[in-house]
């Protein structure tokens, strides 16, 4: 097995059960903060799930995607937080 | 042996990227998911960027690759931080067997202040907010 096949049968099946699994707290989370943590942490598998591909295809520039999602990923919960504080005033 | 060595980092980090999801799965509180996300995903990604710079083995992609991994490792615990307040803030409840809460009675709700010491929710502060709503007592 190479390591292609090792991540096209392993490793992207393993992300894609846990981004199923963070959807399912997302739908049925009880509170929007539940929602907020559910969010962030899919765009941290994202950022994972672009280093696979990455390694997968062989081409590294897709890196780059990964370092704006992260940045976009902390700007959002710092932004949803704010905002839910806010709206309780 | 490079391939062996990437397959193995790749490995390890969906295992605690798939650990973290049964954690907020199965977690009781808003608390404790947040704080089982911030510490399994911030692992799982620097392993597997970590084993992409491993396999390309290039100097501008292992640089760009030390960037996120610094950066997500500064910005998760600063959001893990940002998201706990503004959820303590807006009301959501510990779960029922939790033992310690540190800033019972420490915040007050109406005027959203926090204290260091213990504050009284029901005496002077709401007489102070009944008589003018706009002062900060």
């Amino acid at each position: 097995m190479t390591l292609t096949d090792f991540i096209y049968i392993i490793i992207i099946p393993i992300l894609s059960l846990s981004v199923i699994l963070i959807l399912y707290r997302f739908v049925k989370g009880p509170d929007i903060v539940d929602r907020v943590i559910a969010l962030d942490l899919i765009i941290t598998t994202g950022i994972g799930f672009i280093g696979a591909y990455s390694i997968y295809t062989n081409r590294p520039s897709f890196l780059d995607v990964a370092m704006i999602l992260a940045l976009i990923a902390f700007l959002g919960t710092v932004a949803f937080s704010y905002y839910i504080q806010k709206r309780n005033k | 042996m490079t391939d062996i060595i990437v397959g193995a980092f790749s490995f390890l980090g969906a295992i605690f990227i798939l650990l973290a999801c049964i954690g907020l799965i199965r977690m009781p509180d808003a608390y404790l998911r947040i704080s089982v996300t911030t510490k399994a995903a911030t692992l799982g990604i620097g392993l597997l960027l970590l084993a992409a710079a491993i396999h390309f083995q290039d100097f501008a992609i292992t640089t760009k690759v030390m960037a996120i991994i610094l950066f997500i490792l500064l910005t998760a615990p600063v959001s893990g931080h940002l998201i706990g307040r503004t959820s303590y803030f807006s009301g959501v409840k510990l779960w029922k067997h939790s033992i310690m809460d540190d800033l019972e009675n420490k915040y007050h709700k109406a005027s959203q202040e926090l204290k260091s010491e213990n504050i009284n929710q029901s005496d002077e502060i709401s007489e102070n907010l009944e008589k003018d709503p706009e002062s900060k007592y």
